[in-house]
Formats: C-alpha cells, structure tokens, sequence
C-alpha cells in the first residue's frame, strides 16, 4: 500500500433537528475528496454521537445543528467525549450560529464553527488537517 | 368582434355566480396610467387545445387559478409562520402582527411539540421554545390563542405526527371560547410521508401514521368541515435540495397515497378531496415557478377526475399556500434577502397562491425580529396594493415561455410519478431510499454549481464585501425551557390525574383496534393530558421510526 492515511470522521446531527441537507452534502464531499465518513443520521443524542466516534475510531467530529440548540447540544457532545476519555477527538461544528455563540462555543472547546455560505473547500481544509493532527 | 361562446359560458354559469357572492374590490380595475385592465386576457381565438390545457379560472383543469375572479375579490391571505419561546410570548406576537394587517395565523411548534415530547423529556433538553412555541398541553393553548377569537381568524398549525393532538387542543380552546367545531377555520400540515425525506419530525412508522391522517380526513369531515385536513408539501422537499419537478411530482405522490389510504377506508374521495391543501416553495427563479404552480394545479385536476372519480369540482381544485425560499437566503448581506424575498412572493402571486409566508431577512443567522418580521409582511402588501400584479387573473398566462415551461414540468414530474409507481408508491420508494436519493444528488449538484461558480450567489460566491454588520438577534434564552418545565409540572399536579388516566387508557385500547382515534385524544386533551403523554400512548401500540 503505502498510500496516504485514509482518515475517518463522524457527522452527527445531535437533537431533535432534521435539517439534513447541510449535514449530507459536508459528508458526500467528505467522500468525494477521500474520506471514509460515518453519517449518523438525524436525532441522535450526544451521548449516541460520543459512543459512535469512540467506536468508529474517528479522527474528527463534525456537527450540524439549525435549530439554534447548539449550545447545549455541542458542548453535550464535547462533554461526553471527554467522560469517555476520548477528548483527543476534534470537535467541529455548523448551523445557524450567530456570531456571539462562536466565541463561547470555542470556549467549551469546540475547535471551529462555519456558518451558512462557508464554500466547501474550507470546510474540508479544516477537517483535513485537525486530521493531520 | 363576438364573444366566444365558451367564454361567454364560462361568464355566465361560473364567474357570475362568484361575482354575485363576492364582489370585487373595486368596481374597475386600471393601471396606473389609467388604461382598463381586463380581468382575464384571452387569446382572440379559443380552440379545444386552450380549453383542455388551460380553461379559465376557476374551471376544470384550474391551470389558470381556482377561483374566478382570484385576487380581484381577495387577496391572498397574508399568513406569517410565527412562534417561539412560551405560550405567552407567542401570542403578543400573533397580536402584533394582527395589529399589522396580517390576515391569517400561522404557529410555529418547538421540536420536542413537534415529535410528541413533553418539555421536560430528556430528547427536549436544549431545544424547548427554539423554532417555535412550546405546547405541553390545553393549558399553553389556551395562553396562545388567548384574545383571539378563533371564529374570526383562520390558524395554519405546522405539526405533522401529533397533528390529531393539536388539533384537538384547538377544538377544545375553540369551544372554551364558545365557538363551536364547525365554525372553526385553519389548516393542519398533517403530511407525514414528506417527514420521512425532508423534513424529520415522523413518530410512528408509514403505516400507523397514515390511520391517523385517514381518522382526522373522516373526524374532520363530521366536526370541522371548514378546516383543511392536511397540507401536502413541497416546501420541505425543495428544501432539503429538490428541483422544481421532484417538488411537484413527489408532492403529488404523496397527495395520491393519501387519497387512495382514504379511498380504501371507505371515505368518500368528493367529501374529504375538497379539504386537501398543498404547499409549496417559491425560490428565485421566477418563471419556472410561475410554470411550476400551474402544471401542479392542471396535474391535481386530472388525477384527482381520471385517477379518483372525484366528481365535485372542489375536489379538483389544487389550493395551495406558499413559504419563500429559506434556502436562498444568505448570511452575507442580509439586505439582499428583501430583495430576494420580494421576487419569490411576486413568483407566487403570479402563480395563483392562496396564502403567503414571506421569510425575514435574517433568518438565516437567527429567528426573525420584529422588525425584520414587518418588512417582511410590508413586502407582501407591496405587492398586493401597489404592483398591480393583483388586478388580472394569471397576468403571465400566454407567454410562450411560460406556457412551454408549464408543459414541460407537467411531463417530467408525470414521469416521475409513473416511476414511483412502478416502484410500488410512496412508501415502497421511501422504504427503498429512492426519494432520499433523488433530492439529495440533486442537492448536492446545487451546492456543486455553487463552488464552482456556475450558480452565482450575489455576496456570496461572486460581489462579496466586508462587512461588520451587527445583526440584532432574537435569543431564547435557558430560562424559557426552566419556566416551560415547571408549568408542566404545576399542570399535572392540578388537574385530575385519575380522569387522565382513564383517558388514556381509552384511547391506547382503541389504538389497538380500529376505532377513529379522534374523540378519545379530544376526551384526553380536555383534561389536560399533555402531548408527551397522549404521544406516548400511541408510541407503545405503533412502534416508533428510525431512519
């Protein structure tokens, strides 16, 4: 072999919110640039979304929320990673998130927030090198 | 130059009758230079091929709009989708913008109301009061619609699942407030099938559900004969990424499986057709979506006569509401979204809508403000008072373009439909992935032409500025979900708990069999069974879905 490392990560739509489409199209291009992503599903609890990185052994955590529960939800997922000794996995995060969330969500050790109009390419960028990491 | 004979039918056996019902709202109707507007331009010459494609209002196959005389009489109803936070804040909204001139309520449920969670259910924590209002039980019910007269507005409620629930809940307010069932006037969304591909709020699996939506259509059709009972929609399935045709032909799909469920159970298709509504997305691309409303309309007809028997011109009759596009709306440059907003609801008008939800600008960054809510619901009346849009009757009927594009959405979305049939209906295509598949490759192409610049979003990917705008935003803050949770707490500590129970479990042994479950859930409602409960009933007898 002696190709490169495929990396794995994880989307996750934690709560009850079932804008998808964001979610879907961040783990279709996952893929179409060389990733293995595991896509959760909708309404997922954090504690599902913590077990299913743990044990998918991903490189990086990517979350979706539009229904303006990241605050609890984001923090919930990064809080249940650490509980389970798994806090070396990067968290990142998207959805309507106003500006003032970002910082405090930054603060509870949510690595990155995009917001809506983020060209992909960034996005993907990002993933790949918390993966580096 | 003579009339033509079938227009001059038409003159006298439909447009008289509504002309002598209600009015117009003004006795002629000119442009603002002062030439006579007509209230429908015809062709010079009217041959079988203009009668069997387009008629003219307010006749089989409505392509040209379902009433005859449109918005010369009425205009669209004005309904903003609104709710957040409690009961109580809602409602000084719903009375704000009443205040405004808006014409019709529209509620927004939270998502733990919305799947049938209680407040202080542990899937709820976090999302209380976000997207909509919260509603436990009658007793935050009664909080929204308190100084409402219900007999006076008509209320769109946006809940699928629990829809029996909600319903109820807006029976009982109705008659607390001494307006009895068949005065009540609204619309439930009701349509699970579009839950299961778009939008994500399904309990139960296809099968339960659809008794459900097939015992409201009968209960309805006895105690509410003014409300509709469901509200077919493509809003969601554009946007979770769908073209114009997949809106239109998975929509209607969905329409047919809910005909023919009722058709089986024995409802009659002239009784319970004529209190379907359908709903539908209206983005920027003007023309095709002008096209795109009346090939649904003309489509709605034909199936509903050829593929149903429905034999009640109403029944034909495609009656829809229309929400402006939040996909398109962008988080740079939020003015640009007036702009944006304004061509969409001008798409929907020219398109023959009945109502009309305008999106704010910021909403893509968070819940409306008031301010923003009001430009909103001014954009609307822009139109409706100054355009001049509203004085003639399909203004873009005969264009060449517009024509050509209503043929062709009509043929692809029919073969879509075919294929769906093919695969065994709906929800053997739901069960197979193949509706799921279809919006989301085309999502992803659109997203596709983004990046590479083949679809130019203005301030987006192509005129871009630095901007330090501070946004005002609309926050729910955690206290909500704390005051949220111990009035539900207070509720079920005074009410009578023996009486809910005896409830409840009524309606878990009719579940069982095959009784209509609507007058047990409105005998749980009144004493204040919460939706959490009632939800959880039915959730032990018909399982739960799972994507």
């Amino acid at each position: 072999m002696g190709g490169k490392k495929v990396y794995r990560v994880l989307i996750g739509k934690p709560g009850l919110d079932g804008h998808d489409r964001g979610a879907k199209c961040i783990a279709r291009a996952l893929r179409d640039s060389g990733f293995e992503v595991v896509y959760t599903g909708i309404r997922r609890t954090p504690e599902e979304i913590a077990m299913a990185a743990i044990q998918e052994d991903v490189d990086v955590v990517g979350l979706s929320s539009l229904s303006g529960a990241h605050m609890e939800l984001f923090t919930e997922v990064v809080e249940a990673l650490k509980k389970h000794n798994a806090e070396d996995i990067p968290v990142i995060g998207g959805g309507i998130i106003p500006e003032e969330d970002i910082e405090e969500l930054k603060k509870r050790g949510v690595k990155k927030v995009f917001t809506p109009g983020t060209p992909m390419e960034e996005i993907i960028k990002t993933f790949r090198e918390l993966c580096e990491k | 130059m003579s009339v033509d004979p079938r227009y001059k039918e038409w003159e006298d056996k439909v447009l008289s009758k509504v002309l002598a019902r209600f009015p117009e709202r003004k006795k002629e109707f000119k442009t603002s230079g002062g030439l006579e507007l007509p209230r429908l331009a015809i062709p010079d010459e009217i041959d079988d091929n203009y009668m069997e494609k387009l008629g003219f209002p307010g006749q089989y196959p409505y392509t040209r709009g379902v009433q005859p005389t449109m918005y010369r009489s009425r205009f669209w109803t004005m309904r903003q989708y609104a709710g957040f936070a409690t009961a109580k804040e809602t409602n000084e909204r719903y009375r704000y913008l009443l205040e405004q001139g808006q014409t019709g309520l529209s509620v927004a449920f939270d998502l733990p109301t919305q799947i049938g969670y209680d407040s202080d259910h542990p899937m709820s924590k976090g999302e209380v009061g976000k997207v909509g209002v919260a509603i436990d039980s009658l007793a935050d019910m009664e909080i929204l619609f308190d100084q409402i007269p219900l007999d006076k507005v008509s209320t769109s409620m946006t809940i699928n699942s629990p829809a029996a629930v909600l319903l109820a809940m807006y029976v009982a307010v109705g008659e607390k407030q001494g307006v009895p069932r068949e005065k009540l006037r609204g619309t439930i969304q009701n349509d699970i099938l579009k839950e299961y591909v778009a939008r994500g709020t399904y309990i139960f699996p296809p099968r339960p559900s659809l008794r459900i939506i097939t015992n409201i259509f009968e209960w309805c059709s006895k105690n509410t004969p003014l409300f509709n009972t469901i509200s077919i929609s493509g809003y969601h399935i554009r946007e979770a990424g769908s073209t114009a045709v997949q809106e239109v032909a998975f929509t209607l799909a969905n329409g047919c499986t809910y005909v023919q469920t009722a058709i089986d159970a024995g409802l009659d298709v002239d009784v319970f057709g004529k209190r379907l509504s359908f709903f539908f997305n209206a983005t920027t691309d003007i023309i095709e979506e002008v096209a795109k409303f009346r090939a649904a309309r003309r489509m709605w007809a034909k199936i509903m006569k050829n593929r149903f028997g429905a034999k009640d011109k109403k029944a034909c009759m495609l009656r829809f509401h229309t929400q402006t596009a939040g996909h398109t709306l962008t988080a740079q440059q939020i003015d640009n979204n007036v702009v944006r907003v304004a061509l969409q609801a001008l798409a929907a008008v020219l398109g023959g809508t009945q109502s009309l939800h305008t999106n704010s600008k910021d909403e893509a960054l968070t819940l409306p403000t008031e301010d923003s809510v009001r430009t909103a619901l001014r954009t609307q009346q822009i139109i409706a008072y100054e355009s001049g849009v509203a004085n003639s009757i399909d203004v873009l009927g005969g264009s060449y373009l517009v024509e050509q594009l209503t043929d062709k959405i009509e043929e692809e979305a029919t073969n879509l439909m075919e294929k769906i049939d093919e695969m065994g209906g709906v929800i053997a295509a739901i069960e197979a992935g193949f509706i799921q598949r279809q919006i989301e490759d085309s999502a992803y192409e659109y997203q596709r032409q983004i990046e590479t610049k083949d679809r130019i979003i203005v301030g987006v990917n192509e005129f871009q500025s630095k901007e330090s705008v501070k946004v005002p935003i609309l926050k729910i803050d955690k206290e909500v979900e704390n005051r949220q949770v111990k009035r539900l707490k207070e509720i079920k500590n005074n009410r009578d708990n023996t009486k809910v129970e005896k409830t409840l479990k009524a309606l878990e042994d009719a579940a069982k069999g095959n009784e209509n479950l609507m007058d047990y859930i409105v005998e749980a409602v009144k004493e204040y069974a919460t939706i959490g409960e009632i939800c959880g009933v039915l959730r032990g007898v018909f399982g739960e879905y799972r994507d």
